[in-house]
């Protein structure tokens, strides 16, 4: 592992515990997004590279919209319910730091052959178009059906509570 | 053809929200139940020009669906318990807002279940278990209260843990078969059984979709969620949704693509067992008939990984067999509390009493479904229940067979307890004026119980034309 290698990894975990600890619906969101890129990043290292498009397309672009969009159906907090949110959230999740210390420690004591597996990922069978329509479209389908669920989904939970009230 | 089967609902979904579809939106839930219906249709008469899946759509767009005879079991259950949940949806679901909105998302349900069934491919498999579970979440919170928010909390957790258990597997299978269609991982898996990864690969798998099926130890969210959400997506979920998610990929992936793993077998023996014990037994405590009816599903599930844990094509076919008659007789148990919700607005059987005389259809069949439950016969669950535990016995686990047959005792006791508190004894005053559940209510039940007792008498006939052939998936 480089030292790049291991700097993006860091990235990683403290963009992936901010997303979690922050109390703000809108900075977990964009913190998430920081994440995906990350994962990206470290997917093109690997070799990985339509692996790596698509989640800079869809976990870093096209997810962190749709929630953000879901978020502005929300109110916004109060000042008050902001510090109290910050204070469960403090009280929910203060081992996580100990925990990624912790298992940062020993996932270094063992040998993982990630240079191994990168040589071992099959190499794609064409460009992101082929893989794309021609491979697995199958999972494209069951994409756009799951994106028409989350949409759905959004207008059930939410948008009907804006249309009650 | 078989693209149809997905490709014609999601048609009809993107058709009613295009903007000049509104009058056609406000007849969505009387035009829905036409999908299942005629799914069921297609499988009973089977006509082969549409099964064969060379031909028509499928010659322009080709997504690799096929069906075999476990995939037909399936697609028989997922019509029938999707058409009842869209005739409680029209009785139970107020609104027309609302009644276009859950259709909506019951027929993505659908689109995922059928997508799970018919295809050959891991990772499209799991794609599909997600539409399923996306689906399922909206369902289950639908009604935005505080439980069945929580319900839905929980199942999202749970799930989510088990989608990193299934990519993790997804990624390890990749590796070692340099694909993930269902014939190349199984030979690469035959070639490389003692590959560490490949160990790692199948118990992750393996795990995901027992957290799906909801078995003990990952039964956590099953009683929440299935108490806290509508009546109709008790249905659905009970009925079909996460047999379809979880026990069906279980079973496919065990039979078909890991084939021949002996200490898998006994994994499964094991939690098959466990689960039908805990079920069971929390089943005997609970005052809420939901809770109740969601712990007998947990135990009942058991039997299922029982028969499948066995390895044998026998266990194979009692899996399956106990898997549609679970759809069956536990969709109808969920109608009858739905109906019992409807005129008294609690499941809480500790205020009912006498109700058989004041609903005597919901009554009739409730006893049905509960004495199929308890496997008494001729019913269809008595059937399924004997060829699992003969299974068993043949394959020499013979202590599990007595267990499975002990437990049955319990699942009897329960259940009969149940029928007591909720329609034998006197009424209570309160409950004075309670009368028969509306005539959709009545028409699912009696339906329902129809199947039941039909799949029951017509047994020696279904077991050697429909049932025998599904254990050939070994």
């Amino acid at each position: 592992m480089t030292a790049i290698d291991m700097v993006l990894l860091g990235a990683l975990v403290l963009s992936a515990m901010a997303t979690v600890m922050t109390a703000r619906l809108l900075r977990a969101v964009i913190a998430l997004a920081v994440t995906s890129v990350f994962v990206a990043l470290l997917m093109f290292r690997l070799n990985a590279n339509i692996a790596a498009v698509f989640e800079l397309s869809v976990c870093a672009g096209l997810i962190p919209a749709i929630f953000i969009t879901s978020i502005g159906l929300t109110q916004r907090l109060t000042p008050e319910a902001l510090a109290v949110r910050r204070k469960e959230r403090l009280r929910t999740v203060w081992y996580l730091p100990l925990i990624v210390i912790v298992a940062g420690i020993a996932l270094s004591r063992v040998h993982i052959p990630l240079e191994t597996a990168a040589a071992l990922a099959p190499a794609p069978a064409g460009d992101v178009r082929s893989v794309l329509w021609a491979l697995r479209h199958t999972d494209l389908l069951g994409q756009i059906v799951v994106l028409l669920g989350g949409v759905f989904g959004v207008a059930v939970l939410i948008m009907e509570v804006r249309h009650e009230q | 053809m078989l693209s149809l089967l997905v490709l014609v609902p999601l048609a009809g979904l993107m058709l009613l929200s295009l903007p000049f579809a509104a009058p056609l939106r406000n007849r969505a839930t009387i035009l829905a139940p036409v999908l299942p219906l005629l799914q069921i249709i297609l499988v009973v008469l089977h006509p082969a020009g549409f099964w064969s899946g060379s031909g028509g759509l499928d010659r322009f767009c080709d997504f690799g669906l096929k069906a075999d005879d476990l995939s037909l079991v399936m697609l028989l259950s997922i019509g029938i318990v999707v058409f009842v949940t869209l005739l409680v949806v029209g009785q139970l679901v107020e609104g027309k807002r609302q009644r276009f909105s859950f259709t909506n998302v019951l027929v993505v349900a659908m689109i995922g279940m059928n997508g799970t069934v018919l295809l050959s491919d891991v990772f499209s498999l799991y794609v599909f278990i997600e539409v399923t579970t996306v689906s399922s979440f909206v369902l289950i919170a639908f009604n935005r209260e505080k439980s069945a928010l929580e319900g839905a909390f929980k199942y999202i957790m749970l799930s989510a843990v088990a989608t990193v258990l299934m990519v993790t597997s997804v990624a390890l299978l990749l590796l070692v078969a340099h694909g993930t269609s269902f014939s190349v991982v199984r030979e690469a898996l035959h070639a490389s059984s003692s590959n560490v990864l490949v160990k790692i690969a199948m118990g992750a798998f393996v795990c995901g979709l027992l957290i799906k099926g909801g078995l003990v130890p990952f039964h956590g969210w099953v009683p929440d969620a299935y108490a806290a959400a509508p009546a109709p997506v008790s249905v659905l979920l009970a009925g079909i949704s996460t047999k379809a998610t979880g026990i069906y990929a279980l079973i496919r992936l065990v039979a078909h693509v890991f084939a021949g793993s002996q200490s898998l077998n006994h994994i499964l023996l094991f939690v098959g067992v466990v689960s039908i014990v805990v079920g069971a037994l929390a089943a005997l405590g609970q005052r809420d008939m939901k809770r109740m009816l969601a712990y007998s599903s947990i135990s009942q599930v058991g039997y299922i990984v029982l028969g499948l844990g066995c390895g044998t094509p026998l266990g194979i076919v009692g899996a399956v067999f106990h898997l549609f008659n679970h759809a069956v007789f536990k969709s109808l148990l969920f109608v009858n509390s739905a109906a019992l919700e409807q005129r008294l607005g609690t499941t809480d059987m500790n205020q009912m009493g006498g109700l058989g005389s004041r609903m005597p259809f919901t009554g009739t069949t409730s006893v049905l479904a509960s004495l199929s439950t308890a496997g008494i016969p001729p019913l269809s669950g008595f059937w399924s229940k004997l060829i699992i535990v003969v299974a068993l016995w043949q394959a020499g686990y013979r202590a599990y067979a007595v267990v499975a047959i002990l437990l049955s005792v319990v699942t009897l006791a329960y259940l009969l307890l149940m029928q007591r508190r909720v329609f034998f004894g006197k009424v209570p005053q309160a409950l004075a004026q309670a009368s028969e559940a509306s005539f959709g209510l009545v028409v699912a039940s009696v339906a329902l119980a129809g199947v039941t007792v039909g799949v029951g008498v017509l047994f020696p006939w279904l077991f050697n034309t429909f049932l025998l052939p599904i254990g050939g998936i070994l």
